[in-house]
């Protein structure tokens, strides 16, 4: 990192993790660094996937049980909820909602992403436990579509987190989003889908695309 | 019987119990699905999403506890299913039962939610604490009627041990409980459906409101074993509500039969009824099945 990225994330920092000084209950000086003291500072590590039938079989219940992280971004948000009434009825194909990303594997980024809630993302994927996938919905997520100049929306979603699937469409109806969930299956039983590894591999280049359009960064080195 | 074969038969009855724990699930969710117009998930659906959750490679943990709440989870199925005779009359399938078994699977009950507090308490997510303020609430009212129900079950046939008050009701559907002591049913009935939490009685897990209550950091293999826990841990009580009510079992697909049955019973009212509010459901519980198991008791002792 820069010393100039650094000044910059010095500027921002929050208040309430800037270093401080506690007096305890007898009068002695406890020093805070809520970054460091509050958060795991450990990286993640690549976990490497088993070979032979074992990883075939294991890919095979991973992309019969996708479980999506309830957590929309843009417009195409408003498709997500369709899918579970009974004219699509997504849940034939194993796909369910779960309100908490420790749980789920599919992250879906449904429309175009304002820098503010980019930062909230990396902070659910991350906790979002490998193997795990993205798949972007909709043309905002391609190349920013509608909002391709837009002085708060990034454009290009896998400069900063690794894409499985895109959805192309604007917005892309419930049926499209059915068709991404089979195409991001096969992807799985391939064994191709392998983006939390990816991301781990290349966490510099993301942690850099994502910091130059995140100014208040305020989060430790991993959002574990 | 020789102590090795019991431990055989016992393992072969939690693998069996297990297993149609999940089919159980999947049906369970079809037929739900099917009443909400929809075709539902596929019926071996439970056991993909086991095997994916055994299989997510990375894990953290957020202490010792955290590690320990899902294990004294599955200890309290396992443990209901280790005291509980499963079919009447066979020495082979009728597990460790003894003389105070019903005192024991009451513990068990109240255990493993005991033993998930404390783990998803250190696992520090603000939900997980309402969570399990409300679980815990919630079923110490579930526990008053059932107890009240187990008390008058022990005046009328004067024991504590399952397999006697199964043989007590043998002899025709007119002698099981649920016609000789339809009030102590009643109660237990409707503290079986808090138990199950299953609506109007999931304000535990609440989706929508409070994601999702106690497991809330769990995730892999800690859900995993959750999830075992819970399909163990419906069919036990169903069988042990069958034990006591509804006349036990005599072979294995009686206990299939009756154990979904009554499973269904809570599922039915689920499906029919909204979700009660925590505030709502506790003086519920403390109002009717309390009454109902009051007036069994009391009925008893005028005997």
């Amino acid at each position: 990192m820069s010393d100039k990225q650094q000044n910059q994330e010095d500027k921002f920092l929050a208040p309430e993790n800037r270093k401080h000084t506690v007096i305890g209950p007898e009068g002695e000086e406890i020093h805070v660094d809520p970054l460091n003291d509050y958060f795991c500072q450990d990286l993640p590590k690549v976990e490497a996937p088993y070979k032979g039938v074992l990883e075939k079989f294991l890919n095979w219940a991973r992309s019969e049980s996708l479980w999506v992280l309830a957590y929309g971004t843009g417009c195409g948000s408003i498709e997500l909820p369709p899918l579970f009434s009974p004219r699509f009825d997504a849940y034939r194909f194993g796909v369910m909602m779960r309100p908490t990303p420790r749980q789920s594997g599919v992250l879906i980024i449904s429309g175009y992403l304002a820098v503010k809630t980019l930062k909230r993302v990396i902070r659910s994927y991350e906790q979002m436990q490998n193997p795990k996938y993205v798949i972007a919905l909709g043309s905002c997520t391609i190349n920013g579509g509608m909002y391709w100049d837009s002085y708060n929306t990034i454009n290009r979603l896998d400069h900063y987190l690794p894409v499985d699937v895109y959805i192309a469409g604007c917005m892309p109806r419930p049926e499209a989003i059915l068709s991404g969930f089979n195409k991001l299956k096969e992807r799985i039983k391939s064994g191709n889908a392998e983006g939390a590894n990816e991301y781990v591999e290349n966490l510099e280049w993301y942690r850099t695309n994502q910091k130059k359009v995140i100014k208040d960064w305020n989060m430790p080195p991993y959002n574990w | 019987m020789n102590i090795f074969l019991k431990i055989v038969f016992v393992l072969l009855g939690l693998f069996i119990v297990l297993n149609w724990g999940l089919i159980m699930t999947g049906i369970i969710r079809k037929i739900m699905a099917r009443a909400g117009m929809r075709r539902g998930i596929k019926v071996y659906q439970p056991y993909i999403n086991l095997i994916k959750n055994y299989s997510i490679r990375s894990q953290l943990t957020h202490g010792v506890m955290f590690y320990l709440g899902p294990v004294f989870r599955l200890s309290g199925g396992v443990g209901i299913f280790l005291f509980m005779p499963l079919i009447f009359g066979s020495d082979y399938w009728s597990n460790f039962s003894f003389t105070g078994d019903l005192i024991l699977i009451s513990y068990f009950m109240f255990f493993g939610m005991l033993g998930m507090a404390l783990g998803a308490g250190e696992g520090g997510h603000p939900y997980s604490g309402i969570g399990i303020s409300r679980g815990l609430a919630q079923f110490t009212a579930i526990e008053v009627p059932f107890s009240l129900a187990v008390i008058a079950l022990a005046i009328q046939y004067h024991t504590l041990s399952i397999s006697e008050i199964v043989a007590a009701q043998q002899g025709g559907i007119m002698h099981w409980t649920l016609f000789t002591n339809p009030l102590a049913t009643i109660a237990a009935m409707l503290s079986f459906l808090g138990a199950m939490g299953h609506s109007p009685f999931n304000v535990v897990m609440a989706p929508q409101e409070n994601p999702i209550g106690p497991p809330t950091e769990y995730h892999g293999t800690f859900l995993g074993v959750l999830q075992t826990n819970r399909a163990i841990l419906h069919v036990v009580e169903a069988v042990l509500y069958m034990n006591l009510f509804f006349g036990g079992a005599g072979n294995w697909g009686v206990l299939i039969l009756k154990s979904f049955l009554i499973y269904f019973w809570a599922v039915f009212v689920g499906m029919v009824f909204p979700r009660f509010r925590v505030d709502q459901s506790i003086p519920w519980l403390l109002k009717i099945p309390l009454v109902f198991g009051i007036l069994a008791i009391v009925l008893l002792m005028i005997k």
